[in-house]
């Protein structure tokens, strides 16, 4: 083995030890091109200097958690995906008395606020409860607060609209500053909170799960322990929603949901 | 050699294909493609690649193992990863040189991989994407190629790549595919 891939197994088991946050099981590809640009950042030579920082500073290890957890997402983001979702999902929804929904590793919170808009729309957002978590506090700051910056609206109003949007994203948003703000409307049914998919539990059964683009950060084994706890959160006939490009094929649950969009990647779990 | 990555951007994907129809046949390194294209459908194009050349050319799925005679193409939107252990993964990471897929992030994690047994080729492109990650193939002792600025189609990314080191060749496009049957052959040969 070469030093550097020694160095980073332990740097990765020093982080768990002291701190309980489990990066082990994560794409070794993307860990290491993140801790490459802390090291050319701060000046570092070795990952050991590295490993000695964020064991002895709290606020670096902040920092550096920053750096290794995911933070690139957008409003609508796939709109085929959405407005598929419209299409195949949402009549079932209609027959819901309550739904529940889990948006696992939400981020800043984009994607939520897409979702609480399409159900909006749907006439679904006031029978929906939407625990949207992630393992980042600091993202989950930024999407309680629903604040985000005005550049990105062009793209984020074309995606709406492809997504199969029914009125103009400018109608959820307040414009201020080169922000803007999403109504409050749309979030009162939201719960934010601080969910760590490797090592904590399940904490309520629901009807939807969202988990776009984070299982491709995990290697298989971690995919298929993230999946287990995805299949025992869903109650009879939920659906899971993934990445356009993950799969549950070869995963140990693909027997366990039906396809209900091969290409989107849309799930329901069977009733077996 | 095990692997062979390739990064391509403006006029790219006339150059893709004149290097994989010129390869022989019996040509086994898998090959490993970041082609910059907006986000666009490709899928055309590989099944045009598909029917005209000896390899199956597909796109990457994430946590694909690295096969010979195949070619994979990064999926729009998606960083394209060599993880250690010869498979593939896909990232939505921050843009790379405004680019996703990045040529460099493939690059660079192949070079971690594949170390001395990559050949990494850098061709036509108007950005300078790709020329960082070459130069990180050749710290590892792996083998790279830089298509002739003066005949490629745009020649802002490989002239970048040759500011930034000395590349170990500079190749006309049509030239490549030899020179790559060589660099095999030698190595089958010892």
């Amino acid at each position: 083995m070469e030093t550097p891939d020694i160095e980073m197994n332990l740097l990765l088991q020093a982080v768990y030890m002291k701190y309980g946050y489990d990066f082990r099981n994560y794409s070794k590809a993307h860990l290491k091109r993140r801790i490459h640009q802390r090291l050319q950042m701060s000046g570092m030579e070795t990952i050991s200097e590295l490993q000695n920082k964020v064991l002895w500073d709290k606020t670096f290890f902040r920092t550096f958690l920053q750096d290794l957890s995911i933070n690139v997402t957008e409003m609508f983001r796939d709109p085929e995906f959405y407005l598929t979702f419209r299409k195949k999902v949402v009549s079932d929804l209609k027959t819901y008395a309550h739904i529940k929904v889990w948006h696992a590793g939400c981020s800043t919170g984009e994607e939520v606020y897409s979702l609480a808009i399409l159900l909006k729309e749907e006439g679904l957002l006031g029978k929906t409860r939407i625990y949207a978590t992630d393992i980042n506090k600091g993202v989950l700051e930024i999407a309680r607060q629903g604040i985000y910056s005005k550049k990105e609206m062009e793209l984020y109003a074309r995606n709406y609209s492809e997504a199969g949007g029914t009125g103009k994203l400018s109608d959820y948003y307040t414009s201020k500053y080169g922000s803007v703000l999403f109504d409050k409307s749309l979030s009162k049914n939201i719960v934010f909170a601080d969910h760590n998919l490797v090592t904590d539990s399940v904490f309520a059964e629901v009807n939807l799960i969202f988990c776009r683009n984070v299982l491709i950060y995990f290697d298989k084994t971690l995919q298929n322990k993230v999946l287990h706890l995805f299949n025992n959160s869903l109650s009879k006939r939920g659906y899971l929603c993934l990445g356009t490009k993950e799969s549950l094929k070869f995963t140990d649950l693909e027997n366990s949901f039906a396809s209900i969009d091969k290409k989107l990647k849309i799930y329901k779990k069977l009733h077996i | 050699m095990k692997a062979i990555v390739v990064g391509a951007s403006y006029g790219g994907m006339e150059a893709i294909k004149t290097l994989l129809s010129a390869l022989p046949e019996n040509f086994r390194v898998p090959v490993i493609v970041v082609l910059h294209i907006g986000n666009n459908n490709v899928s055309g194009f590989l099944n045009y690649l598909n029917k005209n050349t000896p390899f199956k050319v597909k796109e990457a799925a994430e946590k694909e193992k690295i096969r010979p005679k195949t070619v994979y193409f990064a999926p729009p939107n998606y960083h394209l990863q060599v993880e250690a252990d010869c498979s593939l993964s896909l990232s939505t990471d921050a843009k790379v040189n405004y680019s996703r897929p990045s040529i460099d992030v493939l690059f660079e994690t192949a070079a971690w991989t594949y170390r001395n047994e990559l050949t990494g080729i850098l061709l036509t492109g108007s950005n300078s994407d790709g020329s960082k990650g070459l130069h990180t193939i050749q710290k590892y002792g792996g083998i790279t190629i830089v298509e002739n600025p003066e005949t490629a189609f745009a020649k802002a990314m490989p002239s970048s790549a040759i500011e930034l080191f000395e590349p170990d060749f500079v190749l006309n496009v049509d030239e490549i595919a030899e020179k790559l049957a060589g660099l095999s052959g030698m190595e089958a040969s010892g």
